[in-house]
């Protein structure tokens, strides 16, 4: 038997909204799939490219996107027409793009993390297991092994940066009968430590500092998402590690080797593990588990 | 040089923002009030983009190192020069060695103070505004403390002491306000009744009202307001609960309260948005203060375009007046 495809979605007509004078927002589905994404990523690419007037933000989201314009400039119904002609000619079956594919070593149930949870239970919807042992119930595993195997096991598409800068929002490449689906918390936690690896709704996200949070805590990367003060190479250019359309391969990893990566970082030392792919959604829908494990190779 | 002596209870250096990052998360931080901003600019000769000290109900002390032309605009703040009340949105001189003060608001919760030349901090991303969450811009990224010292750049040639603008550009921050919204973004997921409940009710401004979001309290279950639906994937089970989004600055997201999201605003997220505060009455609400109340009217947005532009048309007026 092949393994298994992943279905393009047939997506509703996009909603046009206006986010008062300055702002235009564009639902393009209300649920989440690669389709929705991909869509979102080719259209902001293209209103980049086309340098229409009075453009100040444009700012894709998982399955949506947001624009922030000057009225001054561009009208807000005459900058819907542009984004209803890009909807049109886009054809999304000839998008590609290339993507950088980081390596993001992660120690699950880590102590730091496990000691936050523990303090918030009474914001859980069970408070006698640990978010890992909830999660993996929920979604039908034996227990947080097979889950953090699950979790580990295929790499995950940054859909969507923001919250706080360097928050990458994850998405599993993997069909749609094996995405992890897992609830936030009842009440949000005032306390998240910096690099903890969540999960909530269908996304995995990276905590770059720390502060309240309402995912459900997986575990701890030693390696920064945001360096504000680009002391690290890799952040020479930005101080945020992620972008939409990158792929992020979270790698169990155990104590020593996060101690030795975290003291490496700290010394300002680490090299992060990035490869380049030319990311073709087409081969990705057909063939998601080969393809994907093909994209990892290009790390070390 | 200004040499801070008190910091007050949170100033920072702030200018009309920081844009073009978004899409990594970045809000644009800046004066939260961009009206008295600029306005105090303009009085002391500078453009609407120099950067200002934003002070929030209490201002700081600080000290003049050399003669200086300076406006406060914004929260009434009673300054004194050397324990001399001054006026306030007027430009005035000050000598080397001088000490401002301020007293707590007696009215509005930001005022903005202006220096000829702006000051004159480093700038991040081509922006001087502070935003303290991951300590960028501003002075060293954070609110100001005893013993710093802000740089001051050359002021313009031609600024005049004793400038001044007519009583009726000024704000009366003391009256309730009524705050203009845009509805739309996701309302499609309030009722009928959540709509009319959400624009009819007075809301208090929480204790949590600060430059990334004013939380509003009323005795009004949020989740009632909400249409039940079988929550889509990947949006979490919450009925408030949508697939992580991007928010616009004003937006109103309902999480467990309505939060009208400012300037150091999180950049998106799952809650969902059910509205758009117009722009220039995201200034008016960064005035009111905890506890005092607002209510939200819903216009059109064509007439949310007019009254930026009449809003705008305003503030050229007063730069053309002022700056020539």
């Amino acid at each position: 038997m092949g393994e298994s495809r992943i279905e393009r979605q047939s997506l509703p007509s996009p909603r046009y909204e206006y986010g008062a004078d300055d702002h235009v927002f564009v639902e393009l589905a209300e649920s989440m799939s690669f389709t929705a994404n991909f869509k979102a990523q080719a259209i902001t690419q293209e209103v980049r490219g086309r340098d229409l007037p009075g453009i100040v933000e444009v700012a894709p989201s998982n399955a949506s996107y947001l624009i922030h314009f000057d009225p001054g400039q561009i009208q807000p119904d005459d900058l819907i027409e542009d984004l209803r002609d890009i909807e049109d000619e886009i054809d999304l079956t000839e998008y590609t793009w290339e993507a950088r594919v980081i390596d993001i070593p992660v120690l699950y149930d880590d102590p730091w993390t496990h000691e936050t949870l523990m303090k918030f239970r009474d914001r859980h919807q069970d408070p006698d297991a640990t978010d890992l042992e909830y999660s993996a119930r929920i979604n039908g595993f034996d227990g947080p092994e097979e889950f953090i195997e699950a979790h580990a096991g295929a790499p995950h598409m940054v859909t969507m940066v923001g919250f706080v800068p360097g928050l990458p929002w994850t998405f599993q490449m993997v069909p749609r009968d094996q995405q992890i689906e897992v609830p936030k918390y009842v009440q949000p936690r005032t306390e998240t430590p910096s690099r903890a690896v969540g999960f909530g709704g269908a996304f995995t996200a990276i905590y770059p500092v720390q502060g309240a949070g309402g995912y459900q805590l997986f575990g701890r990367t030693p390696v920064e998402v945001l360096d504000v003060g680009q002391e690290l190479d890799t952040f020479a250019d930005s101080m945020v590690l992620p972008n939409p359309g990158d792929i992020i391969n979270f790698r169990r990893i155990d104590r020593d080797e996060y101690d030795s990566i975290r003291e490496e970082v700290e010394s300002g030392e680490y090299g992060y593990d990035i490869g380049t792919v030319d990311f073709e959604p087409e081969e990705f829908f057909e063939r998601p588990e080969s393809y994907t494990q093909q994209l990892t190779e290009v790390l070390d | 040089m200004l040499r801070i002596k008190e910091g007050g209870l949170s100033t920072t250096v702030q200018d009309t923002g920081r844009f073009g990052n978004y899409h990594i998360g970045m809000p644009p931080s800046g004066a939260v009030d961009q009206y008295a901003h600029r306005i105090a600019n303009f009085l002391v000769g500078n453009e609407a983009d120099a950067a200002t000290l934003e002070m929030t109900y209490s201002g700081p002390t600080l000290e003049f190192e050399e003669d200086a032309l300076i406006a406060v605009c914004g929260a009434d703040m009673s300054p004194s020069l050397d324990g001399e009340a001054v006026s306030t949105w007027t430009a005035i001189g000050v000598d080397a060695g001088q000490s401002l003060e301020f007293q707590f608001a007696t009215e509005g919760a930001r005022a903005y103070l202006a220096v000829a030349g702006g000051v004159d901090v480093e700038q991040v991303m081509e922006s001087r505004a502070t935003y303290t969450l991951i300590g960028i811009g501003g002075y060293e990224g954070r609110t100001l403390e005893a013993g710093d010292e802000l740089p001051v750049g050359e002021p313009a040639a031609d600024a005049q002491e004793g400038a001044t603008v007519d009583d009726d550009v000024v704000p009366d921050y003391g009256s309730e306000d009524t705050i203009r919204v845009v509805m739309g973004l996701c309302d499609y997921r309030l009722t009928d009744e959540g709509r009319d409940v959400l624009l009819g009710t007075q809301w208090k401004i929480s204790d949590e009202a600060d430059r990334v979001g004013y939380r509003l309290d009323a005795d009004v279950d949020i989740q009632d307001l909400f249409e039940e639906r079988e929550q889509p994937f990947g949006a979490g089970t919450d009925p408030t609960n949508v697939v992580d989004l991007g928010y616009p600055i004003g937006s109103i997201q309902m999480a467990g309260q309505p939060i009208v999201l400012m300037r150091d605003a999180v950049t998106g997220g799952g809650y969902a948005t059910v509205g758009t505060v117009v722009s220039p009455d995201r200034g008016t609400l960064a005035q009111g203060r905890s506890h005092e109340t607002v209510t939200f009217e819903s216009v059109s947005v064509d007439e949310a375009l007019t009254i930026r532009e009449s809003w705008n048309d305003q503030l050229d007026a007063l730069r053309e007046e002022l700056l020539g």
